[in-house]
């Protein structure tokens, strides 16, 4: 396929993937169509400040937007929202949208994202309890979210302990409820996560490890939740952070290959070379870990995407970057650079007492992640190392005399 | 409002008016200023939001914290008047500050 025969693009889903994904089309020199259908009512907006700034008042919404409303029209991007795409015809190259209009496409990017998992519980659709995915979702949350509020949450991978984090800054009592016994299980090792474990418990924060939420209690609003062994927390507001489900339906009935996620090849194509799939409901093999298929949940992941689908649309090449993440919890900056999974054994250097060290982790000789807790210097330099395949000895590492800039400088 | 100076490595200006209280960084990415990538969203994080400082400015703009100066050590082609956009907040003072961009960010 080429460029001069990709007259139209139609993004489906507008968060910050579809968003990025019109911005590099037209800064990559495209010139046709395109148009960008998403079902909340505003424009692509940073889902990670909701957790975090937003959920705690220091950010207006027109600041959380990633660029202002004004600028797709600007750039000439028919941007249709609050719309949701009902069916694609890979036939004949077309998208329906709800109300039956069908919209014509040459190259199609799903960028629809992940759904927030419901608690199955009875309860669970209580006044009071809530999910955690959209503004809106936190713009109905902040509303009861007031000092002494009592607030359960129930999960404790990034958003849970974040959301904790915030809630316990602004007064709030906060139990977290965590099916595994230990928070951060998918995310981290047992060694960080007992580090934000004890940090969090240091900030008031209560655990319940290992608990099996069975009924959530109330009769129109919550009053609280109920555990299988029988121990009851009251609560006032009921957050739920246990993971998402990516959103394949459209994906699924027209036949693309699906396994939690599209499944696309590392320029992000799907199994019908005209469509691509970016962001949280895509699965593709990882440059930099031997073609692993991945589904990442990350800003990086989503941008990451969307410059990837944007050049292959325009036949560019695109440099592929080693995966990142973040998490700001209290006044601790977890920045996490490549894939923990797969580890054999973790390195320190710095020691968790000064709040400021970061985990290596290895699989064999190879460096494969960081986990950097206020040091931004390891986790670039990290970063560095795994974008270029680099590794550093263990012993050169916990080496805190040797400056992490001169390790890199002279890792092979 | 005041006024912002970008100026790409090619030497193409971008005159931006952005409020106070916004970051460097932010108002170059509502405006699709080209060399400022920013993917964290200014939460420090991503150190792709690198600018030159025009020197006269640099008082105005004040130091870069450890944590922003940790980051701007592994940051390409760095110079003494680097710093991390996300982290210079607008203000009436900086009416008129000019920064200049990295040949790339990462």
């Amino acid at each position: 396929m080429s460029t001069g025969e990709i007259k139209r693009v139609i993004i489906v889903g507008a968060g910050q993937a579809g968003g990025e994904t019109a911005q590099r089309l037209r800064q990559g020199g495209f010139a046709g169509d395109i148009t960008m259908i998403g079902e909340e009512p505003c424009a692509p907006y940073q889902r990670p400040p909701l957790s975090k700034a937003y959920l705690k008042g220091d950010l207006s919404m027109e600041r959380l937007l990633l660029r202002p409303s004004s600028v797709y029209a600007e750039e000439k991007v028919s941007f249709l929202s609050p719309l949701r795409a009902v069916w694609i015809d890979r036939a004949n190259r077309k998208v329906r949208v709800e109300g039956g209009r069908e919209l014509p496409y040459d190259a199609l990017v799903l960028a629809t994202g992940a759904r927030p998992r419901k608690l199955p519980l009875v309860g669970a659709d209580l006044e009071g309890v809530h999910l955690f995915r959209t503004a809106a979702d936190v713009d109905r949350i902040r509303e009861r979210f007031k000092p002494d509020a009592k607030l359960v949450v129930v999960g404790a991978g990034f958003i849970g302990l974040e959301v904790a984090a915030v809630a316990r800054q602004c007064g709030l009592s906060v139990t977290v409820i965590e099916t595994a016994v230990r928070p951060l299980a998918r995310v981290t090792s047992p060694e960080v996560a007992g580090f934000f474990l004890d940090e969090h418990t240091r900030q008031g924060v209560r655990f319940v490890l290992g608990g099996q939420p069975a009924v959530i209690k109330g009769q129109e609003r919550v009053t609280g939740v109920a555990l299988a062994d029988g121990m009851e927390i009251e609560a006032d507001l009921v957050i739920a952070g246990i993971g998402v489900t990516p959103e394949t339906t459209l994906a699924q009935q027209c036949g693309l290959s699906v396994e939690d996620g599209i499944i696309t090849d590392a320029r992000c194509r799907t199994s019908d070379p005209a469509i691509f799939a970016i962001g949280d409901c895509a699965r593709r093999p990882m440059t930099h870990y031997d073609g692993r298929v991945c589904r990442l949940e990350s800003v990086h992941n989503a941008v990451e995407g969307a410059k990837i689908a944007a050049a292959a649309i325009l036949e560019q090449q695109q440099p592929v970057e080693a995966p990142w993440f973040w998490s700001d919890q209290y006044d601790l900056k977890l920045q996490i650079a490549g894939l923990f999974q797969g580890y054999d054994h973790v390195v320190f250097r710095g020691v968790m007492a000064d709040r400021a060290f970061a985990a290596f982790y290895y699989m064999g000789d190879r460096l494969i992640a960081v986990d950097a807790v206020n040091r931004p210097g390891e986790y670039l330099g990290a970063k560095m190392l795994i974008q270029t395949g680099r590794t550093v000895a263990p012993d050169v590492i916990e080496d805190m005399s040797r400056p992490m800039k001169e390790i890199v400088a002279q890792a092979r | 409002m005041p006024k912002i100076t970008y100026i790409e490595h090619s030497g193409k200006e971008h005159v931006i008016e952005a409020p106070n209280g916004q970051t460097v960084m932010e108002a170059a990415v509502k405006h699709a200023v080209p060399g400022i990538d920013a993917d964290c969203g200014g939460a420090c994080a991503c150190a792709t939001c690198h600018v030159y400082v025009d020197p006269q400015w640099l008082d105005k703009t004040g130091e870069a914290s450890s944590m922003e100066q940790s980051m701007l050590d592994f940051a390409n082609d760095v110079e003494d008047n680097s710093r991390l956009s996300c982290q210079i907040k607008i203000s009436d003072a900086l009416d008129g500050l000019v920064v200049r961009l990295p040949k790339s960010q990462h």
